[in-house]
């Protein structure tokens, strides 16, 4: 079994590579750049509460600041796309290190008021901070080129550009789910005294691991910037770190290509839905979440699994 | 002495009485946090939606029905516990075998549902709700002039506050709650009807939210957002005070809003996040929280 899953999942990324290559001409390439961010915001939440059993729901804080500095970097400073996406990463990466270090001091239900807590914080001093423009946001953040090479106004360009971005993420995040660190995070996640007594310094891997999941989150906050030119207070409100739970949740918790699905049903249906239904959606991402956990607690790549190895009648 | 640290008295003593109006919300909220979660295990986030349909349905109960006030204090919590009775049966207590984390998610998801109702039906703009009759003017106090309306508030929150610490701690009914929140297949086997208990713990502690909201409805302007701007200021205090002890909530609640009071005459602009801030210092200085049994 294990040869043949094995190719099972070279085959499905690289289908899911040559769609991605293929999308931008038939899709808004916009739209599919929309997605890719949220993915990697999402599969960023997931590295956290899939592996490590730590639900943040203060994400948005790192997916706006990130937003706000590479915006900054990118408007103020005239620095090329590159460096300003990697200073919105950095600075979520440093945030995510001081919320870190506080969040894990506690457990559980804790932890998730803790970062939401954290959160807002940051959320009200994004309002008054004099460099996030504010109630209006940066608008106008030119997208420039990269290095000389290509202008990345176009969305063409952008789109392979931010491909790639993803893509880095997506290996990154792969990667450390799949190395002793990764199952460290697991041991930890399942049985938390067992790994101390085994000798882990958990709070060292559990910071570790917020650390990471921050700087992604940042990453893909920043590459949102580029895309849609401007930073506002919706990327860092309580809201965001609700969407990206749900996201994930949607998808299936815990599942490498979950959080990607989950984000591109989202986008979707937000983007459908917008001029049709006005404020009622959030009533209709709110039934969304009670669904979820009452009868799809596994998430729709989950399910997918679940129905994969009934069928191969393996475990 | 007309002024301290060169701020005037009167202004100093408004917005301490405005901090102690905001803190015994905190009080009361947090306390039925606590509450819930010790018998459902479940941190009920949609506890901010249901303070604001409390708030609302007295706006409602005035605009639609003529419903006056003092009624609504009375009806209006019976109303929200009966819907989170109905909440309870419905839908929560399919999870509480689940992870904590789940009950969460699911309170967050009911939260977005309720406040996208009341935004679609009343927008975001607040509602003015009048001050009743009676509670309306001033006490002058010589150095400050004290809003009726403000002191009321207080008084009444402070009471049910109490009435609550005494009710849990120091009756029979209490004696049930404390053991089935202590080991549940226990106090079942000894007779006692725990899923029934764990039903009304979870009205109880929205209908305080509810009453929460109807004493908000004249201090503040009635809008569908205001649950949610509440709601994770509470959180912040539910983490400094810890869950571990009633009188610890009620505590923590009240200074926390006296201190955030202060913080709008001495620094105005870190009056908004002066709770989170204190928030992070106790989890340097004293992890488990101020009053919190170790989580």
């Amino acid at each position: 079994m294990p040869v043949s899953r094995d190719r099972l999942t070279v085959i499905g990324y690289g289908v899911g590579l040559a769609a991605l290559l293929f999308a931008p001409h038939v899709f808004y390439p916009v739209l599919v750049m929309k997605v890719l961010c949220f993915s990697l915001f999402a599969c960023a939440f997931n590295l956290l509460l899939g592996y490590a059993g730590l639900l943040s729901f203060g994400h948005a804080a790192f997916f706006g600041v990130a937003a706000y500095v590479a915006g900054h970097a990118l408007k103020v400073w005239g620095l090329p796309a590159p460096i300003g996406l990697l200073a919105g990463t950095l600075a979520a990466a440093v945030l995510g290190w001081v919320f870190g270090s506080l969040a894990i001091r506690r457990q559980g239900i804790y932890f998730a008021m803790i970062t939401l807590a954290l959160a807002q914080m940051m959320y009200f001093a994004f309002i008054q901070a004099r460099f996030t423009g504010g109630e209006d946001g940066l608008q106008g953040v030119p997208r420039g080129s990269l290095f000389g090479v290509a202008n990345l106004a176009d969305d063409m360009n952008l789109y392979y550009f931010v491909l790639a971005i993803c893509a880095f993420g997506f290996w990154l995040i792969h990667r450390t789910i799949h190395s002793p660190f990764g199952q460290v995070l697991k041991a930890i996640r399942e049985n938390e005294p067992r790994a101390i007594s085994l000798g882990y310094d958990v709070a060292r891997y559990k910071l570790l691991a917020f650390v990471l999941s921050a700087a992604l989150a940042g990453l893909a906050g920043a590459t949102k910037t580029l895309v849609f030119t401007f930073a506002s207070l919706t990327d860092a409100d309580w809201q965001m770190s609700g969407e990206v739970v749900l996201m994930t949740l949607v998808g299936g918790l815990g599942t490498v290509f979950g959080p990607v699905v989950g984000a591109a049903a989202i986008v979707t249906l937000e983007d459908q839905l917008a001029d049709k239904v006005g404020s009622l959606v959030s009533v209709i991402m709110g039934s969304i979440f009670v669904v979820c956990v009452l009868l799809f607690r596994r998430g729709i790549v989950g399910e997918l699994q679940a129905l994969y190895r009934r069928i191969t009648g393996s475990r | 002495m007309s002024e301290i640290f060169g701020v005037p008295v009167a202004a100093l003593m408004g917005q301490l009485m405005l901090g102690l109006v905001n803190g015994s919300f905190y009080a009361m909220l947090s306390l039925g946090l606590a509450v819930i979660f010790g018998m459902l295990n479940i941190i009920n986030f949609a506890h901010g939606a249901l303070y604001m349909m409390g708030a609302f349905l007295a706006w409602m109960g005035l605009t639609y029905w003529g419903i006056g006030y003092g009624t609504a204090l009375i009806l209006v919590p019976i109303a929200v516990g009966v819907f989170g009775v109905a909440i309870e049966r419905t839908l929560l207590q399919w999870i509480y075998k689940l992870d904590h984390l789940y009950g969460l998610l699911l309170t967050f998801g009911l939260a977005l549902v309720i406040e996208g109702v009341f935004r679609y039906q009343f927008g975001v703009s607040g509602k003015p709700y009048g001050i009743p009759e009676p509670l309306t003017g001033a006490f002058n106090l010589g150095f400050m002039f004290l809003p009726k309306y403000r002191a009321w508030a207080i008084c009444v929150s402070l009471t049910v506050c109490l009435a609550t610490w005494f009710m849990i701690e120091r009756t029979r009914l209490g004696a049930y709650l404390r053991a089935a929140t202590e080991n549940p297949q226990l106090t079942q086997a000894l007779g006692i009807n725990v899923p029934l208990m764990v039903m009304l713990t979870y009205g109880f502690g929205v209908g305080l939210a509810g009453l929460a909201g109807v004493l908000a409805a004249p201090t503040f302007q009635v809008s569908p957002l205001m649950g949610s701007n509440l709601i994770i200021v509470v959180f912040a205090v539910v983490v400094i005070g810890g869950m571990g002890s009633i009188l610890g909530s009620i505590v923590t609640g009240i200074g926390l809003g006296i201190i955030e009071g202060l913080s709008k005459v001495f620094y105005p602009e870190a009056s908004s996040v002066v709770v989170f801030v204190i928030m992070a210092v106790v989890l340097i200085l004293r992890p488990a929280g101020l009053f919190g049994r170790d989580s």
